[in-house]
């Protein structure tokens, strides 16, 4: 080789060339997802937390000593970021995979396929600090954050978001076409946001099922987000939790890392 | 070192999906300053191999060196220094023609003056400055494909791979392509292309290999194929049936050394095409058209495989 070639910058950081990405094309469609981001979790604060939380005050008084809308607050955020990393996770992957084939453009570089990877779930996480914290604003205006340690409810979304997406995402890269997609959403999704103790407090549950409920990932987040929210935090089961997710996310990376590189590298 | 190593050398280079062996083993060199080509049908390997230079496919045996480096080592930093033109468009149709150009140049990790600088010469090269702000998804099969190769670009490559860089595209949009290679050509960039059009292997490539069902069966420039496999010309006599073309065959194949059936067609290898069509007059053949032509690549794998580039 010629002493004189100088080989070019390798980029330090792949992972926040892969972020940049996404936050490019968020730079330019954000106003598209202000109604399944922001403006979706705000409905169902309304109408649940105000609507449906007049009744539950009225009729017991609230819910574990809290007013309904306290109670539904950290829900709602918990399981929209559930939701969000999920769709992200699921059909962003299968349009840089299969529809529109941009990671494939993006190994083609000094990236590797784990840091495409990477770029997809972290920026996931960035998504949520940013609906979430909006969220949490608007919440507290109507009166539904009772603690300033309610901001410890931002990065426990950020967490939920990054396990489910660390999971959802690698998986995502195993499949042909969207088709079992919808399953995903119907089968996972709608009833992990139902019985996570995102409504109601999961010892409403019957008995026998009521364990079950520690077999959701969000109940984990839920009760993170609560116990900082209501201001009422018990460190060792917030360490407990945030253990759950964590392992959930290192498990999932690892998966994702593997499953991206098979299909973008073979 | 005094003798530069070549940007490419493959010995023995294997791809294996599970049984099916795509790539059974090829020697490849690639010379900076060349235009390299693989020709071959479908299915010949050249993609699988493209993908191996490339260092986003992992080599399956053999031994195989990018500009000097180890891909299964050195695969970013190698990347680094490649333009890669895949067959299957994969621009990011979420962005802007401009945005396609920066963003490939952020994951190259150049700093932003140098990217702008760099995609404003680059849209003017390849024609597609008046369309910068525009999406990329409204834009022709021409347009995009220009628009891969000014991305490919970003990163001023050494090397510049394309896999069967005019595929899908009319008849100008591939004669404007050619035009742009050409002129990358004068400017020192060295290009590897696949192709299973023999014009544009011939008009293209310095030198290539044929590729056939994984394995390299012949290599040189396209004027040493042509004159080291074939014949100057050739005769294309057609026929009106497959039963018609049968029955004079016998009768062809007297005439010339060599005779190929090509559906109603055959072809009859020659070097003195005038002299041959008398001949057959003569002999009382009576094909519905016929016709003198030079030999050309298409020729070459005809005679070494017994098939055309588009079985």
């Amino acid at each position: 080789m010629t002493e004189t070639t100088t080989a070019p910058s390798l980029g330090r950081w792949p992972l926040a060339r892969a972020v940049e990405r996404e936050m490019r094309v968020f730079s330019k469609l954000w106003r598209g997802t202000i109604f399944s981001t922001f403006l979706s979790p705000v409905l169902f604060l309304v109408a649940m937390g105000i609507g449906v939380g007049g009744l539950v005050d009225e009729r017991s008084g609230g819910v574990q000593g809290l007013n309904y809308l306290a109670f539904i607050v950290p829900g709602i955020m918990a399981a929209s970021a559930m939701q969000t990393a999920s769709g992200d996770s699921l059909w962003g992957v299968m349009a840089g995979m299969k529809w529109m084939r941009f990671f494939h453009g993006m190994v083609a570089t000094p990236l590797r396929p784990a840091d495409v990877y990477a770029g997809k779930v972290v920026w996931t996480g960035m998504r949520i600090a940013l609906s979430s914290t909006v969220f949490l604003c608007i919440a507290s205006l109507f009166g539904g954050v009772l603690s300033p340690l309610g901001v410890l409810a931002v990065p426990s979304t950020i967490l939920t978001a990054v396990a489910f997406s660390a999971v959802i995402a690698g998986w995502s890269a195993t499949q042909e076409t969207d088709k079992n997609f919808a399953i995903v959403f119907r089968m996972m999704v709608m009833p992990l946001f139902l019985f996570s103790g995102t409504f109601f407090p999961v010892s409403q549950l019957p008995d026998r099922i009521e364990p079950l409920s520690r077999l959701s990932p969000l109940y984990y987040g839920v009760d993170l987000c609560r116990m900082f929210t209501t201001g009422e935090p018990r460190w060792a089961d917030a360490a407990i939790n945030a253990a759950v997710l964590v392992a959930m996310a290192a498990v999932g990376w690892r998966f994702g890392t593997r499953s991206f590189t098979k299909r973008l590298a073979s | 070192m005094s003798v530069e190593e070549p940007l490419v050398m493959a010995r023995g280079l294997k791809k294996r999906f599970g049984d099916f062996e795509a790539v059974a083993g090829i020697d490849v060199e690639v010379h900076r300053g060349e235009v390299f080509g693989f020709l071959g049908p479908n299915g010949a390997g050249k993609s699988s191999t493209m993908r191996m230079i490339g260092c986003v496919s992992p080599v399956t045996d053999g031994r195989l060196r990018v500009l000097g480096m180890n891909p299964r080592e050195e695969g970013p930093a190698i990347r680094a220094r490649l333009g890669v033109v895949p067959q299957e468009d994969n621009l990011d149709t979420e962005l802007s023609v401009w945005d396609n150009l920066a963003i490939y140049g952020r994951y190259f990790g150049l700093p932003r003056p140098l990217i702008k600088q760099r995609a404003a010469e680059l849209l003017e090269f390849v024609q597609l400055t008046d369309r910068k702000a525009d999406r990329v998804e409204p834009l022709s099969g021409g347009m995009k494909r220009r628009l891969t190769i000014a991305r490919g670009l970003m990163n001023q490559p050494e090397l510049l791979l394309l896999d069967e860089p005019t595929t899908g595209l009319d008849p100008q949009a591939r004669h404007l392509l050619w035009e742009r290679l050409y002129q990358l050509k004068l400017r020192g960039v060295t290009l590897v292309l696949t192709t299973h059009y023999m014009d544009e292997a011939e008009q293209l490539c310095d030198r290539l290999v044929i590729m056939d069902r994984g394995h390299i069966v012949a290599e040189g420039s396209p004027r040493q194929l042509i004159d080291q496999h074939s014949t100057k010309e050739v005769v294309e006599l057609r026929f009106a049936t497959l039963d018609e073309r049968e029955s004079a065959l016998p009768r062809l194949a007297d005439l010339s050394g060599r005779v190929e059936p090509v559906g109603e067609r055959v072809l009859v290898y020659t070097d003195d095409g005038d002299a041959t069509l008398a001949a057959v007059a003569r002999d009382g053949v009576e094909p519905a058209s016929v016709l003198v032509r030079r030999a050309t690549l298409e020729d070459v794998f005809l005679i070494l495989t017994g098939r055309t580039l588009d079985d």
